[in-house]
């Protein structure tokens, strides 16, 4: 009975190292004794799936977007079995960049990934899928055995955040050994081809499907949808993410990515007429998918041309009916273009809705005013500058692997009780930059302490 | 069950009125905090409860309840609970032919007109055990949401009439309680929506509305809840009584204090 279970054991289980310890001025990544859950019967010890970790408010197994910005202002990352819905830039240039580093994180992190797209060949989304930013020391250990559990890393002792040597290693299921949540990439550089050929991954290319005769069940849905939901659940019981079929025990992830749900192409009309006649396809197809998710180990990411849907009713019902709602609002073409406080940005990132599981409340971030840029090789997530007011920039050093982990956690641990905004922020000054800034992710926290150089920082404390 | 949330409406688990219809209604924000209050409250007073849970699996309710005080898993073993999972439910009548009329039968059919098979269940699920010792006290039906139904196709006055049947066979029939939870879409001009809302607000007995603040955004008040109480049955000489409150969710509770007067700001 894992299916129904799967999700709820899945938090309970790890959710209890990680509980509310932080009330009791106990540092809140102290591990306590797994609570016995009456369901639990997914085997002797659940072993850490790559690139997931349990959320630090409730336990709740949570994978990364593929941003560790947008990671951060979602609370963590993306939930298990739950949707996170992209609601798409007019000009459709920015939501693709969400969608691929998604899959290039699932496929970094060794995930099985289901693309599902009525425009192009999931073939082709995956060769377009950014290069993630591995520094010298993560591609030896890509090259090397993979059951070589003998890793530089641990023989390392850490000096600081010495509890993490205390958790026990993560299983190695794909085949790049970094065991990080949430990495950098590289829009400018594709994904190595081995890298693509080495996952697992399933398409579903709806011009090609919709003309083969697999037997529909009868439901109202409009045909490409009720394709995709076969499709998806063929998969998911074939491959044993939901715990259901017998001969197959899974302990991987399943991300599934839909482009442009909602859109003409796919023989839906709610963005074409007001009150159409298959108005009710695209909520009912929300509504299964929730239900497949809820029931196996698999995130999806979904990306909807919201501005194009006629009826304003259906975008709040889509809204409801989804978990995470994130909405991308681009410069181009909009009279903000031209305004000078936005000069340094290409558009607006709302996070319109976080949801509530396995709990009464969830972690909202303060910060509401976000912006979004678009550099050479990478994309940030900012606060916008308010007037009088410059805000702090932590400049994450990505590739500096040892230093990093440490660095990211203790920020998280910094972070829990969420800095409420002060008015005293500040610009750092001189980050000791290396040539790897570049590369690194940006992303602004409103601190109360000066960071000069991540390096001097670990020393002083 | 909260508290204080207790103390405002003036209830406790064991006196509670029977025979009433309680409409949760929630704007701009996230009012499920009231769905697992009126759950454990109910649990807690010994009903007999019929959850028909359309919008979350049963582990969330189940992981809330636990901090609530209340075991669902427990509740579901001796009885006292009737949970339909609705998403799981739904998964197994889209892909699977069913033999029997399945409570979500109108999500195979294209045209569905009534939720006849849903409230059959819940008839089925509330009739009193004819075996003589009465192990509960009054049967409660609690429907989280209504607005989903309409997502799936079913119109207004589909779900309308259900809540009619609903309320003549547990509220009227049984003499138990009802409490559904119905979105409001505020601006977004959902005329279904509206419709539902309405209809309910003039059928029930008392309305509970979370509504998100109008400046926005608060981190220390999440929200203000409204408090309706009204006498749809007999003519009112009287004026419905009205309160409003904000709130702030914690971890395991919820603290309400007077508009203004948030910990916080004191």
């Amino acid at each position: 009975m894992a299916a129904a279970a799967t999700c709820g054991s899945v938090a309970a289980s790890t959710g209890s190292a990680v509980a509310t310890a932080s009330k009791n001025n106990v540092t809140s990544f102290q591990r306590r004794g797994r609570r016995a859950s009456g369901t639990n019967d997914s085997g002797p010890r659940l072993v850490s799936i790559t690139g997931t970790r349990p959320s630090v408010r409730n336990g709740q197994l949570l994978v990364s977007t593929g941003l560790p910005a947008l990671d951060q202002l979602l609370g963590g990352g993306l939930a298990v079995g739950t949707v996170l819905l992209i609601e798409e830039d007019k000009y459709n240039i920015y939501s693709p960049l969400l969608f691929k580093y998604f899959l290039a994180e699932g496929i970094v992190n060794g995930h099985t990934l289901l693309v599902a797209s009525a425009k192009e060949d999931p073939a082709n989304i995956l060769q377009e899928l950014p290069a993630p930013l591995l520094d010298d020391k993560c591609k030896k250990e890509f090259d090397e055995d993979v059951y070589n559990h003998k890793t530089p890393e641990s023989n390392i002792k850490m000096k600081i955040a010495w509890r993490y040597q205390l958790l026990p290693k993560m299983e190695q299921i794909g085949p790049v050994s970094s065991s990080r949540f949430g990495h950098y990439y590289d829009a400018s550089k594709r994904m190595p081809q081995e890298l693509i050929e080495a996952s697992n991954w399933h398409g579903f290319f709806l011009p090609e499907k919709i003309s083969s005769t697999l037997k529909v069940e009868p439901c109202s849905l409009t045909p490409g949808y009720t394709k995709l939901l076969q499709f998806i659940q063929n998969i998911i019981y074939e491959e044993g993410f939901d715990g259901s079929n017998p001969q197959k025990k899974q302990r991987n992830i399943l991300r599934i990515g839909i482009q442009n749900l909602g859109s003409p192409l796919w023989g839906d009309d709610i963005c074409c007429a007001e009150n159409g006649g298959n108005s009710h396809s695209l909520t009912k197809f929300l509504y299964v998918l929730r239900g497949l998710l809820r029931t196996s180990l698999s995130a999806c990411i979904i990306t909807m041309p919201t501005h194009l849907i006629q009826n304003k009713a259906i975008i709040a019902r889509v809204t409801t009916l989804s978990d995470i709602v994130v909405g991308l609002e681009s410069f181009i073409g909009s009279e903000r273009e031209t305004n000078p406080l936005y000069k340094d940005y290409h558009g607006l990132i709302h996070i319109r809705q976080i949801p509530r599981l396995n709990n009464l409340i969830c972690d909202e971030s303060d910060v509401k005013d976000l912006a979004f840029k678009l550099k050479r090789k990478l994309f940030t997530i900012e606060a916008e500058v308010q007037k009088g007011v410059s805000t702090a920039t932590f400049l994450l050093d990505g590739p500096r692997k040892k230093l990093f982990p440490c660095l990211f956690q203790l920020l998280e641990v910094a972070c829990i009780p969420w800095l409420m905004a002060s008015s005293s922020v500040f610009k750092a000054s001189n980050i000791g930059l290396s040539p790897y800034v570049t590369n690194s992710l940006v992303f602004f926290l409103l601190l109360s302490f000066t960071f000069k150089d991540p390096c001097n920082y670990i020393g002083r404390t | 069950m909260f508290v204080e949330l207790n103390n405002l409406l003036n209830t406790t688990p064991d006196r509670a009125e029977q025979g009433k219809l309680t409409l949760l209604c929630d704007a701009k924000t996230d009012g499920s905090f009231l769905v697992h209050h009126f759950l454990s409250f109910y649990l807690k007073a010994n009903c007999k409860v019929c959850f028909v849970a359309l919008i979350q699996s049963f582990s969330h309710y189940s992981i809330v309840g636990q901090k609530l005080g209340v075991s669902l898993t427990m509740a579901r073993e001796r009885g006292q609970l009737v949970f339909l999972e609705g998403l799981k439910s739904a998964v197994d009548v889209v892909f699977q032919a069913q033999k029997e009329p399945h409570p979500l039968q109108f999500l195979r059919e294209a045209n569905a007109g009534n939720l006849k098979p849903l409230f059959e269940f819940v008839r089925e699920a509330l009739k009193p055990i004819d075996s003589g010792e009465a192990r509960w006290t009054y049967p409660v039906l609690l429907v989280d949401d209504l607005s989903v139904l309409l997502s799936l196709g079913m119109g207004a006055v589909a779900v309308l009439d259900f809540i009619h049947y609903c309320r003549a066979t547990v509220c009227w029939e049984l003499k138990g309680n009802m409490v559904v939870l119905v979105h409001d879409s505020g601006d977004a001009e959902d005329e279904e929506n509206d419709i539902l809302l309405n209809g309910l607000s003039h059928q029930s007995h008392l309305i509970l509305r979370a509504e998100g603040l109008a400046t926005g955004f608060c981190r220390d008040v999440h929200g203000q809840l409204r408090i309706l109480w009204r006498r749809p049955s007999q003519p009112t000489v009287h004026r419905d009584q009205s309160f409003t409150y904000q709130y702030k969710i914690q971890d395991k509770s919820v603290s309400f204090f007077a508009k203004g007067m948030s910990p916080a700001v004191l």
